[in-house]
Formats: structure tokens, C-alpha cells, sequence
């Protein structure tokens, strides 16, 4: 009986499992950036509305006040931080993720389950104490870290076989839909009419937004002299070498994508693929201040309908449990 | 040489046999062993053996409790003084697990076929017939190499002379081997002054020859044989050991419901279809394999499993109906079933046995209560033990009513003087009670893994060793010849 065998079969398990881990990963190191950046740069004496963009761009709002929380800041980031309820809590999102990474150690590196294993073990012992004050900062600091290191000891330890790719897949698709909401956030400064005002949003809000993903630097590199909203619109939606763009994105969807079905000669890559076509034309059919005109909000929206359709036709064609029907009518997007 | 500070200095393990302080060993190896103990000394061994065990907390290396109200992940407490088994007795210790494993084998084979120890009056045929671990969808089904029980566990005590006598046969999903491993590992980790030219028996082999053997039993008209192990999931509480297990025979870990079953043959789902399934290492009980042949509530199985092994398109590890083999009351005949099968005597002795379902030994059981063990046949884990000699009035009266009103539902047995070992507790090194559970892989031929899982009973004068109960585990040594 000899050395290697030549084909490496993956249950559909595996895959849906280290697509939804990937995932929330990813969302848990997106809802730091965004606690952080919401604290940061909330405005004095604004500090509700604030707190409350987070529930909008979440889409939690009816939840939160279904669960008798009040809107203020405390009540929040408890909801975010604390509350294992919520299922879009930071400590209920690690308590999936490393429930997928339990079904998955028969694949997954020892180090990526112990990473993982151990910093399970710090959310769930977050305090009340940790939201308060400087505190926080240097929570979502933790967070962050610890979300980094398991990209970083994934990088370096996971085998790259397609289940790599179907984790990818999660990351990136996940990583595209958070970017959408990060530009909603502050989609309230686009109407702003006031020259003063606008140069003040445009310098600590935007800067905010910019900062919460980490291109705060990267943008000025490539808008040195000064910028608009729009320009950081076009920024986050479609540049082609920032890691959090949707445009970047989308593209790396697309290539594991191929690599699925090059490589390991996986069909069911189709129907993603089109999908993947109609967010593209959807990106470069429109101007960033087209866009800004005709109402970036709905568009943000639309996007987001439709990674979640990518997501669904992967879901559809390769996993065990989570298989959305394919629905019968594509929809396409910024039509509206 | 004992200082002051000897950890040993006030070790005394009284009228047990001791592993570790009543002999020197192959050419003073064991001696060698406490001699690096007692220089690395109490404190070190302390501050070393919680590293350990952080170690294995965030590792994840864990077996679930389940409570009433949640699931508790608990390590395995681990203690770091090593068992060690000199090459000869591991030689004799081998010898008698590969003897057991044929007479099960043939037993097995022999109830489910001719049924030649039945006609003898060997056993009373009631006993294997009635027993409920008896599976009649197995009579005159085929086995490859008539092997029925492919992993085996045995465990083994010593008494007080330091003979080795079997306690218990595992023939269905014994577990534990994956410690035996990981304590290896924590062990080179954590003490590599105390291994340091010592030459022991590897245990990394084991994998590998469960993958050859699981290869071995596949359907024989299959050429490269997809192997898989069936696991009741995250949830079970040895789902750590079958992720170990999996991951060192290299094959992928499956739950029920990621296999089907078409036309009488087993697929597994994957990203690219339906792939055939050849050999499954099931570690999950016959109950619940196929909810249309046993249990119907079972989610755990795979509908009409059953079916496609008897079609002799999938072969499982270990078969169906082995439980007949590892009962407490069928135990009391293994050294006769030794005797009848293969015509010698048992190498490894029974602990003497009372079968309470039969009138002498329920009336001696009975007249000697208080100097017995009274255990359930039907229970692992440690359950449903009385200690005669330990027990109070009300606990021998409520063990004397449960023989009365079911007598075939228990056995007894003399306590026996488990030998002990020095083990790290609060109060310094202290003698516990341990046994050995060697494993055994069989295919084509019978392998055993060399040392096996030691468990330790950490309360003092214990003699519970399962986990469930408050036991832990040491690194097992077993000496190579020098």
C-alpha cells in the first residue's frame, strides 16, 4: 500500500461548516471595527443615534426592542458584546464559529482549534466592566487580535485543499456584506447640505468609516489631496486592490470559485458563477455620485440581497443542511 | 536516598503491590524513573503537572459530562507519573490479550454458526440466547477472517502478589485509546528528563494498523476501499477520541446523516456527489445503527445499513452482536470458552466470579454479601457497584433486595487489592489504585498496542477508575527489551 492518494473527497459538511466558521469569524471582527468606530467618532450629544446605526445596519432593531432592550449606548453593546441571545452577538457569533470548528477537527489544524478553543474560553468571560470607558477600545482591540490570529494561523497551517476554499468563500462573501453595512452606517451623512458641515462629516466621519476597515491609509495614498463622499464610496465599493473592497471581493469569490471547478472539477459552480456576473454589472453600471443621487441605501441593500443569493447557490450545490431553494426569478440588481 | 524533600519520603503503599517502588525493573530502568522523581522533586512536579493540564484544557482534549441541565467539557485528569510494564510481563500480558481476542472471536463465530459450546453444556445456552445483546439478524451472516470483534479492549487489574487477571472484555466500542497517545505526547512535552534514554515501546503505530486492519475487512471485491468512522457527533462524549482516531487512520469522520443508503449500498454525501463507503469503524451501538432494522427513534444511524452490510457491500468494525461476548455473566466462562475453543488454558486468570443467576452463586453471594463486589452485568462506567466491604447496612440491604428481585441481572466477585502507583495529589505523592486497559486490533491477525490506557482512582482508597467517576489516567511505559 503506497504514499499518497490522489483524490481528496470532502463531505458536504465539512464544507457548509467551514463556510458558516469562516463567516462568523469574519462578522465578529466586523462588529468590533464597528463598536470601535462608533465610539470613536460619535458625535457629542449624538451619542443614541450613534448606537442606533449599528441596529440599523444589522437589521436588529425590531429584535432588540423585542428583547426589551433600550435604546441608549449601554443597552447596545450589551446587546452586541454581552448577550449570548442575540445571535448576532459577538459571544454567540464565537459560539458558532467554534461549534463548526468542533465538527470540523478532523480537518482543521490542532493549532487553528486550540486558537480558537482558548479565545472562545475570553469572549464568554467578557464583562459589563469591558464596555465601559477606555475600555472598550481596547476590547474590540482583543477582539480583532484574536479574530487576526486565526486568519493568520489559518494561513499558515490549514491545508489547501477545496475545503480551503470553501472557507474562503465564506470569508469573502461574509467580508463583502459587512462592507455594504460599514458605507450604510454613516449614509445619513450623505444629505448633508451645509458647506462647514459636509467638510467636518467628510474629515472625522468618513475617516471614521474608513479607519473601521482598516483603509484610513490606503485611501489617502490613493485620494492624497483631499476627498468627497462619493470618493470613498467608490472606494469601499469597487477599488481594486483594497482587501475590504466588494470589488476585490467579489473577485476572489470568483476565483476559488474557479479553482473549485478547475481543480476538483466541481460543477455545482455555475449557477454562483452567473450570480457572481450580475454583482459586477451591478458595481460598474453606476457612478459613485449616480449612486449617492439615486440612493446608496437601496443599493447597499440590493447588494446585500444578492450575496446572499451567491451564498445560497453555493449553499444549494455543495452543502448537507443549509441548501436554499434556488429562487425561480433572478433578480437583478440596481435596476430599481 | 531519600532527603527531606524526597517526594518519596513519606510514601508508603502499605500491603498493595507497588508498580513503581517495589521493583527496579528490566536492568534498574523503574529505579532509574524514581530516581529522576525524586531530583526533579515535588514543587517542579507540581508546577509541570498543571502546565499539563492546561495543556490538554486548551487543546481541547476533553470527554462531555452531561448534568441535568448542561454539557460540561472535563479533562481527563492526567498524572504524571508514568505506569511502567517491564518487557517480560508485557510479553506475558500481549500473549494473553491475543489469546482472549481468538476465544471471543470464536465464540462469536460459534453461537451465530453451530453453536458447538451450547450443545457441549458449556455455557448455558439461556444466557447467550436470551441475552439481549444476542443479535439473531447475525446467524449464519459470512464474516471476513471471522473476525467479529476488530478493536478489543481488556481490561486488566493486579492483585496484590501482582498477578494480572482480566476484570472485563470490551468487545463492542471500548474507548480510550486516544489518551494513550495524547498522554505520550503531554508526557515527551512535559517531561523529557524523566523519558530521556529510556527505551520504550513507541505508540504511535496505532492508527495506521487500524486503517490496514479496517482495509483488511473490507468487502473483498473492493480494491481501494473507502474507509469512514461513524461518530454519534459533537455531542457524544468520546466525540475527541473519534476525531483522533480519524485523523490518524486519515479517513473522514461521518455522522449519520452524511451517509445513505441506494440499492444497498452505502454513500457518503460530498461536495462532489455521492461517494461509495466500504469499511465503517462505527462508534456508535448496534441500537442505533439502523433505525430501520433496530431502534426506530435512532437519528444517529443510517437507514438500511443493516441491509447493505448484509448484501456484503459494507463491512462494519466492529460486526453487530459482540455484546454477547463482553457480558459480566458470560465473563465468568471466558476461561472455559478459552479451554473449548482452543485448547489450552487461559494465560490471563478471571477474577473469580459469582453468577448470581445461577442458584450457587446467588446463594454464596448472597451468605457473603459484605466481602464481595456486586456489579450489574448490563452497566459500564463503574455504575450501579456495590462494595461489599466498604458498603454501610442500608447500602448491602438495597444491593441484597436488587439480587433477590432480579438475580440474573448481577454477578459478584472478591475485592481485589488493586495494585498501586504513586500518584501527585495535594498531599504529595500518594499510592492509587490503578488497572490497564490494553487494545487490540484485529484484521486479518491480532496486533496490541504495547502499554495501553492506565487509569488511576485519584480518591484515596478508590477503586472506581472510570472517568465518569472520578478516575484519571498516567502514561503507560512499556519497557523494550534491552
Amino acid at each position: 500500500m503506497s504514499g499518497i492518494s490522489k483524490d481528496t473527497v470532502l463531505l458536504a459538511r465539512y464544507a457548509e461548516g467551514l463556510f458558516w466558521m469562516a463567516r462568523y469569524i469574519e462578522r465578529v471582527e466586523n462588529l468590533a471595527r464597528l463598536i470601535d468606530v462608533t465610539q470613536t467618532f460619535e458625535s457629542p450629544g449624538r451619542e443614541d443615534e450613534a448606537w442606533s446605526a449599528l441596529l440599523r445596519i444589522n437589521a436588529d432593531e425590531e429584535r432588540f426592542l423585542a428583547a426589551g432592550g433600550t435604546l441608549d449606548p449601554e443597552g447596545i453593546k450589551r446587546f452586541y458584546l454581552l448577550d449570548r441571545s442575540n445571535h448576532t452577538s459577538v459571544p454567540a457569533s464565537i459560539e458558532a464559529a467554534r461549534t463548526n470548528a468542533r465538527t470540523l477537527r478532523p480537518l482543521i489544524s490542532t493549532e487553528m482549534w486550540m486558537q480558537m478553543n482558548v479565545f472562545h474560553r475570553d469572549v464568554m468571560a467578557i464583562s459589563a466592566d469591558e464596555l465601559t470607558g477606555d475600555h472598550l477600545t481596547r476590547l474590540c482591540a482583543r477582539l480583532k487580535e484574536g479574530m487576526q490570529a486565526h486568519t493568520g494561523i489559518t494561513e499558515g497551517t490549514f491545508f489547501r485543499d477545496q475545503g480551503w476554499n470553501f472557507y474562503m468563500l465564506g470569508r469573502l462573501i461574509e467580508r463583502a456584506d459587512q462592507t455594504t453595512r460599514l458605507l450604510d452606517i454613516k449614509y445619513h451623512l450623505l444629505h448633508l447640505q451645509g458647506i462647514e458641515e459636509r467638510r467636518l462629516a467628510e474629515l472625522t466621519q468618513w475617516g471614521g468609516v474608513l479607519r473601521a476597515a482598516a483603509g484610513y491609509h490606503a485611501f489617502r495614498r490613493v485620494a492624497p489631496a483631499g476627498f468627497e463622499a462619493a470618493d470613498v464610496v467608490t472606494f469601499l465599493l469597487s477599488d481594486r486592490s483594497f482587501p475590504r473592497s466588494i470589488t476585490l471581493c467579489v473577485s476572489q469569490v470568483e476565483w476559488h470559485l474557479m479553482q473549485l471547478r478547475s481543480r476538483y472539477n466541481l460543477r455545482g459552480t455555475v449557477a454562483a458563477l452567473e450570480r457572481i456576473e450580475e454583482v459586477r454589472a451591478a458595481l460598474s453600471s453606476n457612478s459613485a455620485n449616480q449612486l449617492i443621487e439615486s440612493g446608496l441605501h437601496d443599493f447597499l441593500d440590493c447588494l446585500q440581497r444578492d450575496l446572499n443569493l451567491l451564498a445560497g447557490e453555493i449553499g444549494y450545490a455543495f452543502f448537507r443542511d443549509w441548501r436554499p431553494e434556488p429562487p425561480s426569478q433572478k433578480q437583478s440588481l440596481g435596476a430599481s | 536516598m531519600t532527603s527531606p524533600s524526597d517526594p518519596f519520603a513519606s510514601y508508603d503503599f502499605g500491603a498493595y503491590f507497588c508498580e513503581l517502588t517495589a521493583r527496579d525493573g528490566d536492568g534498574g530502568a523503574i529505579n532509574r524513573v524514581r530516581d529522576r522523581v525524586s531530583k526533579i522533586g515535588l514543587d517542579a512536579l507540581r508546577t509541570r503537572a498543571a502546565g499539563a493540564e492546561d495543556d490538554l484544557i486548551n487543546l481541547g482534549i476533553t470527554f462531555t459530562v452531561y448534568s441535568e441541565a448542561e454539557a460540561i467539557d472535563r479533562i481527563l485528569p492526567f498524572d504524571c507519573l508514568p505506569r511502567i510494564i517491564t518487557a517480560a510481563e508485557w510479553r506475558h500480558i500481549e500473549a494473553g490479550v491475543k489469546q482472549r481476542v481468538r476465544a471471543l472471536n470464536a465464540f462469536l463465530h460459534d453461537i451465530y454458526h453451530d453453536r458447538r459450546i451450547l450443545r457441549a453444556g458449556i455455557i448455558p445456552a439461556a444466557l447467550v440466547l436470551g441475552n439481549a445483546n444476542y443479535r439473531p439478524e447475525m446467524e449464519n451472516f459470512p464474516i471476513r477472517f471471522g473476525t467479529y470483534v476488530h478493536i478489543c479492549g481488556i481490561d486488566i487489574v493486579r492483585d496484590r502478589h501482582g498477578t494480572f487477571c482480566v476484570l472485563e472484555d470490551n468487545a463492542r466500542t471500548p474507548s480510550g485509546v486516544s489518551y494513550v497517545v495524547e498522554n505520550r505526547h503531554l508526557m515527551r512535552r512535559t517531561f523529557p528528563d524523566l523519558m530521556a534514554g529510556m527505551r520504550l515501546h513507541p505508540v504511535d503505530d496505532y492508527g495506521r494498523r487500524l486503517r490496514a486492519a479496517m482495509g483488511d475487512i473490507a468487502p473483498e471485491k473492493v480494491l481501494d476501499p473507502q474507509i469512514v468512522l461513524l461518530s454519534p457527533g459533537i455531542y457524544n462524549s468520546a466525540y475527541f477520541e473519534h476525531v483522533f482516531l480519524a485523523r490518524e487512520m486519515g479517513v473522514p469522520l461521518v455522522e449519520g446523516p452524511d451517509l445513505l443508503v441506494e440499492a444497498d449500498r452505502v454513500f457518503m454525501r460530498t461536495t462532489s456527489g455521492l461517494r461509495p463507503v466500504h469499511t465503517i469503524y462505527r462508534r456508535i451501538s448496534d441500537d442505533f445503527l439502523d433505525p430501520t432494522v433496530f431502534r426506530a427513534d435512532s437519528l444517529l444511524g443510517v437507514p438500511g445499513l443493516i441491509g447493505a452490510w448484509r448484501a456484503g457491500n459494507v463491512t462494519l468494525a466492529n460486526a453487530v452482536g459482540t455484546g454477547v461476548a463482553d457480558d459480566k455473566a458470560v465473563y465468568a466462562y471466558m476461561p472455559r470458552i478459552i479451554r473449548f475453543y482452543l485448547g489450552e488454558d487461559a494465560i490471563l486468570p478471571n477474577v473469580e466470579t459469582h453468577i448470581c443467576g445461577e442458584p450457587e452463586g446467588l446463594a454464596f453471594t448472597l451468605a457473603n454479601l459484605s466481602s464481595l463486589v456486586i456489579k450489574p452485568v448490563g452497566e459500564s462506567g463503574g455504575y450501579g457497584i456495590t462494595i461489599g466491604p466498604r458498603a454501610s447496612t442500608a447500602e448491602l440491604d438495597a444491593a441484597r433486595a436488587a439480587l433477590q428481585a432480579d438475580p440474573s441481572n448481577w454477578i459478584s466477585q472478591p475485592l481485589i487489592d488493586l495494585s498501586v502507583a504513586p500518584t501527585l495529589t495535594a498531599g504529595g505523592l500518594r499510592p492509587r489504585h490503578l488497572d490497564l486497559r490494553p487494545f487490540a486490533i484485529t484484521g486479518r491477525d491480532t496486533w496490541v498496542l504495547p502499554g495501553g490506557l492506565t487509569r488511576v482512582a485519584l480518591k484515596e482508597g478508590s477503586l472506581i477508575v472510570n472517568s465518569s467517576q472520578g478516575g484519571g489516567s498516567k502514561d503507560t511505559w512499556v519497557l523494550a527489551d534491552s
